[in-house]
């Protein structure tokens, strides 16, 4: 059990909400992911009680709790807050130093931002009011072709033709893929095409230059997207541990920075 | 957006808004009158039109852009559009466009506060697509609909600089409207009043600079979101005495703001400029959202689009058509980065946000590359908005929100070196 002041993070996204804590020195001690549903406040109330469970952190340590991701000012206990811009630079940047350009993926939007050498944001890009590109547009792609989403990144790995989809309206892309399987294209190209389709569309949204590094649940649950990003920009994308929870990581070390 | 975790308690608001809530209200219930009781030939008239004619013949003068901003504000924008869609008129084409017929079909007006049922008809309806063709395809909606004349100046776009050339074009195409615009009004063009009627608009566009200029000082005494609001009479009474007096008295106050030091914000940390349309439907939402972050937007390219350097009575037609063309939403990208590299510098600001309007084309500035070419130039930290100023179909309170925030942070943690200091 952690004796010192520990610093929790929690990361209230549209699908999970994830929480980390690091001790006084920046140690990350443990991290936990529960979904958000549709109760954010017992979500994020669940997700630290399983975290501190997990760290064998004492409530009374815990000096703060900030808070990031959609549901960040919903949070009852939160001390302070950061937008999740700032949480997955800051996490980004605790296995890779700057410059770089963080491309985080989640399950409702998309973001690009860049990170100076100093380890300051200097601009940051989300996407438009729209789902393509996101872990959503990758939902409604699996149903439509018949697979759990879970199921999607197996179907793709058998995929032998390249098919080109639209990136630009998660709905009219879906009936390109129902009209693609009438004219008898496999489900298997289909999903590989989605993968593209959503790293086309992330890349649209600003250029990426630098170390890139790749983070949100989708690149932790579909690793053929770091693969098709690294294709397209030539370059390696460094995907860090814990790809998904860097929210939560970056939020707590912000708390932890606050109060040093 | 409906609320705000951080809020800031808000500084009293100025003595003049009594004034200019009654020169509105005047300004409406008058022009419906002269409508109703056919006391004066009515005119509609587009924002930045040749309205110094209309004044000098007579005319009472109705903005319909100024229609679908009350309607954005009041949010009537959104049950109405649907009307206008339905009969061809395009959701991707101008939300004011959509939104004031689509009102007139549902027979809704927020002027209805004042006491009107409806937007006053014109006897006639006077255009320049110095700011977009949408505005001459909306009055000529307006113009089958009640068999009245609409006349304008189909205007340059686009342009480098403002040559003599263009201006003789536009000189001639005012001059070739006289005739149209005396028959209707049934008197002659008095060249005295035209004088005057410029003379007017000419000092109202200086006293509202003035004021916006006012902003220039630290704190800021007047934000864009009051500027919006406050810029009613630039708007709809531009070429009045009863303009001007507003803005002496507006001046005046904001003067007596600048020498106590009292911010328009309780606290100011960082200050930041405003290009493209407002958001209307969510201005008071926006406005508390930066204001609880302690973040002024000081400025805009919007509420300066009403300051006409180049009126003068001494050669009214002239000097009406080169300061039609030397406005902002007229000019290339070249005097457009000129211009906001000269506002950012003179209001000192941290950041400029672009609002991206879906359905304003012309008065989005960011779909050719301007704000990566200034964060270059000027080393100015930029922030893009996607929104609209009507349509909030188009807007995503959320992710708004989330930018805006990320945005602050960003600048937070630049440091207080970079405050303002960004410019070379």
């Amino acid at each position: 059990m952690s004796a010192g002041p520990c610093y929790v993070g929690v990361d209230s996204g549209s699908w999970n909400t994830k929480a980390a804590v690091v001790d006084a020195d920046g140690r990350l001690l443990a991290t936990a992911m529960v979904r958000t549903g549709a109760d954010v406040p017992a979500a994020a109330a669940r997700v630290v009680e399983e975290l501190l469970r997990i760290a064998a952190v004492d409530r009374s340590s815990v000096a703060a709790l900030w808070t990031t991701g959609f549901g960040r000012h919903a949070i009852p206990g939160a001390t302070s807050s950061r937008t999740e811009l700032d949480a997955h630079a800051r996490g980004a940047l605790q296995y890779v130093s700057g410059p770089l350009t963080v491309i985080d993926i989640g399950g409702q939007d998309a973001k690009i931002i860049a990170v100076d050498a100093d380890g300051r944001r200097t601009s940051h890009k989300m996407n438009r009011k729209c789902a393509a590109g996101t872990g959503s547009f990758l939902e409604e792609m699996a149903l439509r072709l018949d697979v759990p989403i879970g199921g999607l990144p197996a179907l793709a790995a058998a995929s032998r033709e390249e098919i080109e989809l639209g990136s630009f309206c998660t709905v009219f892309t879906g009936t390109e893929v129902l009209g693609l399987i009438r004219q008898g294209k496999r489900p298997a190209d289909l999903a590989r095409a989605a993968y593209r389709s959503v790293v086309k569309r992330v890349l649209e949204m600003e250029r990426v230059e630098g170390t890139v590094v790749a983070t949100g649940g989708v690149v932790s649950h579909h690793p053929l997207v770091v693969e098709l990003l690294e294709l397209a920009i030539g370059s390696r994308v460094i995907v860090p541990r814990l790809a998904q929870e860097i929210g939560a990581v970056g939020v707590a070390h912000a708390a932890r920075s606050a109060a040093a | 957006m409906a609320s705000t975790d951080r809020t800031a308690a808000p500084e009293p608001g100025f003595r003049a808004s009594s004034r200019l809530k009654e020169l509105m209200a005047e300004h409406f219930t008058g022009v419906d009158r002269a409508a109703r009781e056919k006391s004066a030939p009515v005119a509609w008239c587009t924002s930045v039109g040749p309205v110094e004619l209309l004044r000098a013949l007579g005319f009472q003068v109705f903005f319909p852009e100024n229609h679908g901003a009350l309607l954005g504000a009041s949010r009537v924008a959104g049950e109405v559009m649907g009307r206008a869609h339905a009969i061809g008129y395009s959701p991707d084409i101008c939300s004011y466009l959509t939104s004031d017929i689509g009102a007139y079909l549902a027979r809704k007006t927020p002027l209805s506060r004042y006491g009107l049922s409806a937007a006053p008809r014109p006897d006639l309806l006077l255009y320049s697509t110095n700011q977009c063709r949408e505005v001459r395809d909306w009055f000529e909606f307006y113009g089958r609909e009640w068999s009245v004349p609409v006349v304008g100046v189909t205007s340059f776009r686009d342009l480098g600089e403002v040559e003599d050339s263009h201006v003789d074009a536009i000189t001639r195409q005012l001059e070739a409207l006289v005739p149209a615009l005396e028959a209707v009004a049934g008197r002659r063009l008095d060249p005295a009043a035209l004088e005057l009627a410029v003379e007017r608009s000419r000092t109202c566009s200086d006293l509202w600079r003035q004021c916006l200029e006012a902003s220039a000082a630290r704190p800021a005494p007047l934000t864009f979101f009051d500027a919006t609001i406050q810029m009613g009479p630039a708007v709809v009474l531009r070429g009045t005495a009863e303009a001007c007096d507003y803005y002496r008295l507006l001046a005046a106050e904001l003067a007596e703001r600048v020498a106590a030091g009292r911010g328009a914000l309780p606290r100011e940390r960082f200050r930041l400029y405003w290009d493209g349309m407002p958001i209307w439907g969510r201005l008071r939402d926006l406005a508390s959202l930066f204001a609880g972050l302690e973040t002024s937007v000081v400025a805009s390219t919007y509420c300066n689009s009403w300051v006409f350097d180049a009126l003068d009575p001494r050669d009214p037609l002239r000097s009406m058509a080169r300061a039609s063309l030397e406005l902002f939403i007229a000019r290339a990208e070249g005097p457009k980065q000129r211009y906001l590299e000269r506002m950012s510098r003179q209001f000192q600001v941290d950041g400029l946000v672009f609002h991206d309007a879906r359905t304003c084309p012309n008065n989005s500035n960011v779909r050719f590359g301007l704000a990566q070419r200034l964060r270059r130039t000027s080393r100015v930290p930029v922030l893009v908005l996607d929104g609209d100023l009507n349509d909030l179909r188009c807007f995503s309170d959320e992710q708004a929100r989330t930018n805006i925030e990320a945005f602050v942070e960003q600048l937070e943690d630049a440091g207080p070196a970079a405050a303002g200091g960004g410019h070379p």
